[in-house]
């Protein structure tokens, strides 16, 4: 996907010549006032097509976030589910153990010695990196989303249980219909900040050589020996990026909020 | 008002009874039979039992000891499936419990919908495997007028819809309390008394033989209290067996076929209303009955 795009820009700019153009002028300003800052600039982004690095970093680290919150959310809202039951009902103390000591665990180990442990034991033999980042930051997340999540079912008045098995609904269905809308809708604000920490956090993967966004700029480093340009540029495209899934969550999160008051219709 | 008739099996039989709370027992040896009609009424005083007692007749608090006959099964057992008996006892809370993320409308359809719907769908496929096989018969014998008939009778049956019978449903009832344009909305934008009525139509819903009320008017303003009543007192008068847990007192003795005084976890006393109101014996309930009245 990236590559063509790179031929199509490439194809487009033998025409026009704007590369050229944009190194003329760089060389020229910065000439002029005796600086190299735009050169490195131009370095660190236009020459040889770097930018579609930060493309392809961006592309990555996204799919590395998204994926690992869908396993997180999934993990989690199990994790959390039975540690609320064994609570209410007593029914499922192995379970409920197994999980709390999985949450004690994941939370209390740093995410770089999980993500090696994956990397480099588990799952070893599999040589795509994303999809390991992916399942490590999603196994991590899991235990932060349980803990928010157990707090949203906490948050769920007991008499909505109560209300639900007094009308003949057994325990799952009680769960499923009634207690886990609210509990997520009550976890909404900080599963979203869970997501963006998730977004931030993930630049660890770069440790084992996964190139997401956070690791692009080491390798631009190695070409052009600048060091600044590149780390200024990705943390900016990180900003970006942070701001704009938090202004559509934010949208989200509005919708939901919504959805109790007069019931979005009239 | 039917009459209530006492040599049938009792509906709900209760046989010693008893709860406790860690060292704190609420229920002791509790035992009382109630019959098809009647209303029961539970007095007494803050903390003498009455809401456990009526959380233990649908086992939302399991039972420590004792029976709970219903339906000839003891639901006290726990290894009875308590779900299917929960089906015929209707419950209304003080704090009505409306389910906060569902729409008044789905909120009533809810229980029946999930609970009926598999059982439905199996009926109406039996239904229509029925018919293929008689009309394949019908032809095989070569009785044209049978066919025909089985033909029509396959053509006119309506697509398998329960969640429209539901819907149905539940606009007769929200409309029998008056709240039809209330359908869509959900319950934070009902008033107390709105939303009991419909908590009270949701446990209709079910059409459960008995229907069990904690306070339901408790937590109400007090101009809202009488629409509660009234309602109540309407699926009363249908011949719907009731235990009602209630401060009113008026409302009790109006409605109440049968009351119970209920004093630190035992049956005090109990008697038609009139004898607990107007001639109590147990100095227990005399003092409750001048603390209140
Ligand atoms: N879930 C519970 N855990 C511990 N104690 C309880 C619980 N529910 C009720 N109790 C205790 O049982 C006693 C009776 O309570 P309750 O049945 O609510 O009385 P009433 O409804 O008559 O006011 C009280 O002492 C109360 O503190
Ligand atoms: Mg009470």
């Amino acid at each position: 996907m990236i590559k063509l795009l790179v031929s199509l820009v490439n194809l487009i700019d033998s025409y026009l010549g704007i590369k050229a153009l944009i190194l003329n002028v760089v060389t020229e300003i910065d000439s002029f006032f005796g600086w190299r800052v735009l050169k490195s600039i131009y370095r660190a982004t236009i020459e040889q097509d770097r930018w579609s690095l930060y493309l392809q970093g961006i592309v990555n680290t996204l799919l590395i976030a998204v994926v690992a919150a869908f396993i997180g959310v999934f993990v989690g809202v199990l994790l959390s589910m039975i540690v609320f039951l064994n609570k209410k009902t007593g029914k499922l103390k192995p379970l409920a153990w197994i999980a709390n000591t999985y949450i004690t665990i994941i939370r209390g180990t740093p995410v770089v010695l999980q993500l090696m442990i994956l990397y480099f034991v588990v799952f070893a033999s599999w040589d795509n990196g994303i999809l390991i980042g992916a399942i490590t930051f999603g196994i991590n997340s899991s235990a932060y989303v349980a803990e928010i999540i157990r707090a949203g079912f906490e948050s769920v008045d007991d008499g909505q249980r109560e209300a639900g098995r007094s009308l003949g609904l057994n325990t799952w269905q009680t769960m499923f219909h009634i207690i886990i809308p609210q509990a997520l809708k009550n976890s909404l604000p900080p599963l979203f900040n869970e997501f963006i920490t998730l977004v931030k956090e993930t630049a660890i993967v770069g440790y084992v050589g996964i190139m997401d966004l956070g690791k692009i700029p080491g390798l631009i480093q190695s070409r052009t020996f600048e060091y600044l340009p590149p780390l200024i540029i990705a943390a900016i495209l990180y900003l970006v990026v942070v701001m704009i899934l938090t202004l559509i969550l934010r949208v989200i999160e509005k919708k939901f909020a919504k959805s109790d008051r007069n019931g979005g219709k009239k | 008002m039917a009459e209530i008739n006492k040599n049938e099996q009792p509906i709900l039989s209760v046989r010693g009874l008893k709860k406790v709370f860690g060292s704190n027992v609420v229920l002791k040896d509790i035992s009382t039979d109630i019959y098809k009609g009647e209303k029961v009424v539970v007095v007494g005083a803050s903390g003498s039992g009455k809401s456990t007692f009526l959380r233990c007749l649908n086992c939302l608090e399991d039972p420590d000891g004792g029976q709970i006959i219903f339906d000839e099964v003891d639901i006290a057992d726990r290894k009875v499936n308590i779900n299917v008996h929960r089906q015929n006892m209707g419950m209304v809370f003080q704090q009505f419990n409306l389910f906060n993320n569902k729409t008044v409308l789905k909120n009533i359809m809810l229980a029946p919908y999930i609970i009926y719907k598999k059982r439905k769908k199996k009926a109406y496929k039996a239904e229509v495997k029925a018919d293929e096989k008689a009309l394949k018969e019908a032809i095989l014998a070569g009785d044209r007028e049978k066919a025909s008939q089985i033909t029509e009778r396959i053509e006119k049956r309506p697509k398998f819809n329960y969640k429209a019978e539901c819907r149905q449903r539940a606009l007769e009832l929200l409309r029998r309390i008056g709240l039809e344009d209330k359908a869509k909305v959900y319950p934070s934008t009902l008033s107390g008394g709105q939303k009991q009525r419909v908590a009270i139509v949701r446990a209709l819903a079910m059409n459960p033989k008995v229907m069990l009320f904690d306070e339901p008017t408790s937590a109400l303003d007090p101009e809202m209290v009488g629409e509660v009543l009234n309602l109540i007192k309407e699926v009363a008068d249908e011949g719907m067996t009731m235990v009602i847990v209630t401060h009113e007192m008026g409302f009790a003795r109006e409605v109440g076929t049968r009351v119970i005084f209920m004093d630190e976890g035992v049956i005090a006393e109990e008697g038609t209303p009139a004898e607990i109101f107007d001639n109590p014996q147990n100095p227990r309930t005399k003092q409750f009955l001048n603390a209140v009245l």
